[in-house]
């Protein structure tokens, strides 16, 4: 009976070690399915709110938090402060806010980037940028991005941020 | 130790702010439209693919840059009517029309209970004695629900 009992300990130790074993096949092995998930994230230069130019691959290295707003969008508003409280925790571990606004003007951005003394670059976006990333046809859309340049994920609203800070840290100690 | 007829006041006061906040802030809102004045992605698509009936005048009241990545085909850019300029452009636009034309207007900009531009453009429409305007109601964005949705949609100004 003891035999009996081993030995099916041992056939049911076998049989999850060999699922185990081809589950990390099946993530691992296609490096192909991974780029495809993860596609690089399309490199702009857009002027930011003191008039130079905001280029997305010059923080390669960096995870990136890309987020597309407008100041006459409330849940985008509500989300500021969330991101640059991010930015005053995790900046001195490689983190970055990049803020894209598609308002149709720029006055309005550069008056909320004054009055709310926002703490990271906020860049003027346009249609040709938001179709660059799919379409930004609705706000606020935010990706995070990774040191290596590729888009980890993609949030549409309502944007949990809860969600988007654990994101951004797997990505600060995975690389 | 009683308040004072003046810490009494103050504290009413407070009050009546704290409870009149959200209706103020509801009349802006795109749920305050009535569910009658409404229409969804898809009735909005039948009418159009319909060869009866009356086509609508179509017309985005939201912001220009998410126009020109995507919008009803057809449809008419007008502005945000969250501005004053964009309800003036508004009503020059359909100042001259029938008040019983066929209107839909729209804009998913974001989240539909966020959208600040909806709820001013049909009041405004309202206000001028328009009859048939519909509003259409765009749950989570203009992306998701329209474009993704595989319905009829054009590129440029």
């Amino acid at each position: 009976m003891r035999k009996i009992i081993l030995a099916s300990v041992a056939a049911l130790a076998f049989l999850v070690g060999l699922y185990l074993l081809n589950r990390h096949r099946a993530v691992s092995a296609s490096p192909e399915a991974a780029s495809a998930e993860h596609p690089f994230a399309p490199d702009f230069s857009l002027p930011d709110m003191t008039g130079k130019q905001l280029k997305l691959s010059g923080y390669r290295g960096k995870v990136v938090l890309l987020d597309f707003w407008a100041t006459w969008c409330d849940p985008c508003r509500e989300e500021v402060p969330q991101f640059a409280e991010l930015q005053n925790r995790l900046g001195e571990r490689g983190f970055e806010v990049i803020g894209v606004s598609m308002d149709d003007s720029p006055e309005p951005v550069q008056d909320f980037y004054r009055k709310f003394k926002i703490n990271y670059p906020v860049v003027m976006g346009n249609a040709k940028v938001g179709e660059l990333y799919g379409g930004v046809l609705g706000l606020p859309i935010a990706f995070v991005i990774g040191r290596d340049g590729r888009i980890d994920s993609k949030h549409i609203a309502p944007i949990d941020i809860v969600l988007i800070e654990r994101e951004i840290k797997a990505q600060l100690q995975a690389q | 130790m009683k308040p004072t007829v003046k810490y009494q006041t103050t504290i009413r006061a407070a009050i009546a702010v704290l409870l009149l906040a959200p209706l103020a802030a509801l009349a802006y809102q795109a749920s305050a439209i009535p569910t009658s004045q409404l229409l969804n992605p898809d009735e909005l698509v039948k009418v159009l693919q319909s060869s009866t009936g009356e086509k609508p005048l179509i017309i985005q009241v939201g912001s220009h840059v998410l126009y020109t990545q995507a919008h009803i085909s057809g449809a008419e850019y007008i502005g945000p009517a969250s501005s004053a300029s964009g309800v003036e452009k508004l009503r020059k636009r359909v100042e001259a029309l029938p008040r019983n034309k066929f209107i839909v207007i729209y804009c998913g900009c974001c989240p539909w209970n966020h959208c600040p531009n909806i709820k001013p453009a049909s009041d405004a429409l309202r206000e001028l004695g328009f009859t048939n305007v519909k509003a259409l109601y765009i749950a989570d964005n203009f992306g998701t629900n329209w474009v993704e949705k595989g319905y009829p949609a054009a590129k440029g100004d």
